[in-house]
């Protein structure tokens, strides 16, 4: 359907490594005054995303689970080249992002799509469906009017079962529901047929009741249409039903990875752990909350010695403060950074 | 005798194009000490509810019927000036949604505790100030930080102190709306944990209004699930969660994943809530009814009782629900 120019289409299969990301380092600096500058203080930098590194493999859905502030949403946007990062590399299908100029960039966002988490915020009101979807393949050149996009248009609504097409493709977007708005954002995402889409928390913005139908779509897509997705999301009871891998991150650094049922059945890091016994469980006959962590996660200006989760890990011993921890592979594909990881009991079910 | 006795309640909010029916004939009670839970998705009239409670109302919001009975006095018609004397915040308190922003920014977090106490009781303001201590110590934060301003307190802490002030008065029913919604899950875990044991504590009653059924699940004893302003289903929390007998409940309880079970389909409830200007006829729900015939189009269903334990439910095929079948395979 769409010319591949300068990049050439790789052929990769389901399950091969798609992207691959190393050593990616994102920090923001903290303003500081002229006056402290004269004095020779420190710069100080927000540590957003502070050394992480980890594939992603062709059809998947890749989640990025983290409480706030633990830099996903900056992972994120690096990977988008929404923001520069301060260093390392993410090679998506042998081109690294995060080293492209401008133009290069243009042409990689044919195979590089976003969904944004707000459905209300990342349209333009006063466009029609039509041509809100129809946008990115007037800029990248390969249609030049609304109309000439007519086909791609409705074949794209079919995909995220807007049905008929034709009923929906001249509606604004008051005229629609949070759910059919998120669905015409992933139809945008969809028109230039990428390869890769970044998810940032496309359902945290829905009434739970309809979160259920866009993420059976991200699903649904990565397997018929070999669409890679990341998935950036707070939510790991949703996470678990809908992700092939999840990777959990804290304070900037990522400190679990592997299959969904490896993390969430046997996590291997203290701070999977908590965060699985503090996610609620809809069954009034299943009570309890286990092994929630104490205080609230640490500044990111300041990040803690060692492990960063030593002063609330209720496992920490000396090492722990001195000496971070590696990520570290245990069986199969499961990674943890967790000076103890190979020793923590099995979580209760 | 139920601490709190709803019935029949009416607020309606005036608009230039008529009536929104935002709490249309509300009943249930709550027991002394009991919690209970009030759910549905947004629109569907719960923070209404709370408003209408606290005799809150916006400028174009009125009663339109219905009674609220505490302790056998009916709350609706007192004076406001007694209602404020004796009911709000010292029989009825809240938790307002957004935490974060119901504290003022200019005024010491303690100071604007002290002022609540001073407010609406008779005490000396070293009995205030003793008392505010006392409260920061309850909810899990430092009374060192009476001096401290919201800025310089956490989410998590600002939420506790938000409950601080919420116990002030030592109520004995706290209305809480959406109280942990715009905290990290940690947080709210441990947000949800301290309200749980205050309420053992201080035999507390509560009312909890949230989107989210998993909270519920996790802390009160019956639940009321609202659709367009009415209820649609309330009952025991287990009856409801595990016997639901009406389709909207059956449908929410099911879009909610559960992280321990298997991995399997996230489920959703397809269409969305109606309009209240113009309700549609019969039961609200059946335009997104995969049961609805013609009698779910015209009349409109009593609320009644299924299977005992006071499990009522506003819905014609409540008995086919019940039976357990899936109906929302599609």
């Amino acid at each position: 359907m769409v010319a591949m120019t300068a990049i050439a289409k790789n052929e990769l299969k389901r399950g091969d490594v798609i992207l691959q990301v190393k050593d990616l380092v994102k920090y923001f600096p903290v303003r500081t005054s002229f006056l402290q500058s004269l004095r020779g203080k420190e710069q100080l930098a927000v540590r957003a995303v502070d050394g992480v590194s980890f594939d992603v493999y062709k059809g998947e859905v890749l989640g990025v689970v983290g409480e706030s502030g633990c830099g996903k949403t900056t992972l994120a946007r690096t990977l988008l080249r929404l923001t520069d990062a301060t260093s390392g590399s993410a090679i998506l299908e042998g081109v690294d992002i995060l080293s492209r100029n401008h133009a290069e960039m243009k042409e990689l966002r044919k195979k590089l799509q976003v969904i944004f988490q707000d459905p209300y915020e990342s349209m333009n009101p006063r466009m029609d469906v039509q041509t809100i979807i129809s946008e990115p393949l007037r800029i990248q050149g390969i249609v030049n009017s609304v109309n000439a996009a007519r086909d791609i248009v409705a074949s794209v609504l079919a995909d995220v079962e807007m049905l008929p097409p034709e009923e929906y493709m001249s509606r604004y977007p008051h005229e629609l529901s949070g759910g059919q708005r998120q669905r015409v954002a992933v139809a945008r995402a969809l028109a230039l047929d990428p390869d890769f889409i970044v998810a940032d928390e496309p359902v945290s913005m829905l009434d739970v009741s309809i979160r259920g139908e866009v993420l059976n779509l991200m699903l649904t897509l990565s397997r018929s249409r070999d669409v890679t997705f990341v998935y950036i999301t707070h939510d790991l009871a949703t996470a678990r039903h809908i992700c092939d891998r999840i990777a959990v991150m804290y304070l900037g650094k990522m400190v679990e990875l592997g299959t969904a049922d490896e993390v969430i059945i046997n996590p291997r890091h203290p701070y999977t752990r908590a965060l699985i016994g503090a996610v609620f469980v809809p069954d009034p006959r299943h009570r309890g909350f286990a092994d929630i962590l104490r205080g609230e996660i640490p500044s990111p200006v300041n990040p803690p010695s060692g492990c960063r989760l030593h002063p609330r890990c209720p496992h920490a011993i000396d090492i722990c403060r001195t000496t971070e921890p590696e990520f570290i592979t245990y069986e199969g594909t499961h990674r943890a950074a967790c000076h103890l990881a190979g020793q923590l009991k099995p979580r209760q079910a | 005798m139920a601490l709190l006795e709803v019935k029949d309640l009416k607020m309606y909010y005036r608009t230039a194009r008529g009536h929104v029916r935002a709490v249309d004939s509300v009943s249930f009670e709550i027991e002394q000490g009991k919690a209970l839970g009030i759910a549905g998705e947004s629109g569907c009239g719960k923070t209404s509810m709370a408003s209408a409670l606290l005799r809150l109302l916006p400028s174009n919001g009125s009663y339109h019927g219905g009674s609220v009975v505490m302790d056998g006095k009916e709350l609706l018609t007192m004076s406001e000036e007694q209602f404020r004397k004796d009911i709000r915040w010292k029989r009825i308190s809240m938790i307002f949604q957004g935490a974060m922003n119901a504290l003022n920014p200019v005024h010491k977090v303690g100071e604007q505790i002290v002022e609540a106490i001073l407010h609406h009781e008779d005490v000396s303001r070293e009995q205030a100030v003793k008392r505010t201590h006392d409260l920061f110590g309850l909810v899990g934060i430092n009374p060192k930080r009476f001096n401290e301003y919201p800025h310089e307190f956490s989410g998590g802490m600002k939420q506790r102190a938000v409950i601080a002030m919420a116990l002030a008065c030592h109520p004995d029913l706290i209305i809480a709306d959406e109280p942990t919604t715009a905290l990290d899950v940690m947080v709210q875990a441990q947000i949800l944990k301290s309200i749980a044991e205050l309420r053992q504590r201080l035999n507390l009653s509560m009312m909890l209004i949230t989107h989210d059924l998993s909270v519920i699940a996790q802390t009160c004893d019956s639940v009321v699930i609202m659709y367009a302003g009415k209820v649609a289903e309330y009952g025991d929390v287990v009856d409801v969660y595990t016997r639901p007998a009406h389709p909207y409940a059956m449908g929410l309880v099911n879009s909610f994943p559960n992280i321990q079970a298997a991995r399997t389909e996230v489920r959703s409830l397809p269409g969305f809530p109606p309009n209240l200007l113009a309700p549609p006829s019969g039961c609200r729900f059946h335009p997104r009814c995969p049961l609805a015939d013609e009698e779910c189009k015209q009349v409109e269903p009593a609320v009644r009782e299924v299977g005992g334990n006071k499990h009522m439910v506003a819905c014609h095929k409540a008995e086919i629900v019940q039976q357990g079948g899936d109906i929302w395979s599609r």
